[in-house]
């Protein structure tokens, strides 16, 4: 079942990776605009990153970081953050996602408000994508069950 | 500068044909890791480092040397993970219990039947 790899190797270089790996991550999204990359792709970069934590340590040491209660809430908040700046052009006769409306509340001239817009419309599609990969990932690896596993470790009942 | 990056990419180059013949020449496992592990990591670094010289052979302004760190960058993240992956995969089917390719018969009969899974430890 689920077994702690004790690996001084894998973990030390996991140690060492993890934050290049999250550095990429916020880079890759960034250069989005001018170059291959944006949200998405970040966000998985991301999500690997804590998929390493989980393979290189286990699986509680990575529910330490991002619980489950915490991961469905960075779920939450990046559809929330892509609906938000979405809906906001509508209220000023603006189309649904038309950025260069942001103008009126922020400022900055429209070009650069359409500039800004699908950045935060990207930072939202990464924190969903972030989220959404780490809990496939933790529903797979333990067939969706790893808060019982978790619990029956505590107890001290190896399995 | 652009000979020293031809030289490079062409050794990468036979550094990566070494490694696919070896992978699909070998009899078991380990031998094919071994292989792969070496021939893609020393392959893939001089490759890189050879576009590294190309890229400020024929743009040595600021943006070109800015482009070659990122490059000497992605080597030495290569230089770790490579040879990290091999070592985790060798050492979870040594775990797992797949013994080493051997021309004596005898040592291909598993006498540690049921303990299989102890080798590694």
């Amino acid at each position: 079942m689920v077994k702690d790899p004790d690996d001084i190797i894998v973990r030390t270089v996991a140690r060492f990776m993890i934050p290049i790996i999250q550095l990429f991550s916020l880079y890759v999204y960034v250069h989005g605009h001018i170059s291959p990359g944006g949200g998405f792709q970040g966000g998985c970069i991301l999500a690997a990153s804590f998929i390493l934590i989980s393979l290189a340590f286990n699986i509680g040491e990575a529910k330490k970081i991002l619980s489950g209660r915490k991961n469905l809430l960075f779920i939450g908040l990046g559809v929330f953050i892509y609906a938000f700046t979405g809906l906001v052009p509508l209220f000023v006769q603006g189309n649904f996602l038309d950025y260069q409306h942001l103008s009126q509340f922020l400022p900055l001239d429209p070009v650069m408000a359409r500039y800004y817009g699908v950045a935060l419309v990207e930072l939202g599609v990464q924190i969903t994508v972030m989220a959404v990969m780490i809990s496939l990932f933790q529903d797979l690896v333990t067939a969706g069950r790893h808060e019982s596993i978790l619990k029956d470790r505590e107890n001290g009942i190896d399995r | 500068m652009k000979y020293v990056s031809v030289i490079m990419i062409s050794s990468g180059f036979f550094l990566f044909l070494a490694a696919t013949i070896g992978f699909l020449r070998l009899p078991d496992f380990y031998t094919r890791m071994h292989a792969t592990g070496k021939g893609d990591t020393l392959g893939l670094l001089l490759i890189i480092m050879g576009l590294f010289f190309y890229e400020l052979s024929i743009n040595w302004t600021w943006s070109g040397v800015i482009t070659g760190l990122k490059l000497i960058a992605m080597a030495l993240f290569w230089f770790l993970a490579s040879p990290t992956a091999t070592h985790t995969l060798l050492r979870a089917a040594f775990e797992t219990g797949i013994r080493p390719w051997s021309k004596d018969k005898e040592f291909l009969i598993d006498k540690t039947q049921g303990e299989s899974n102890d080798i590694g430890r």
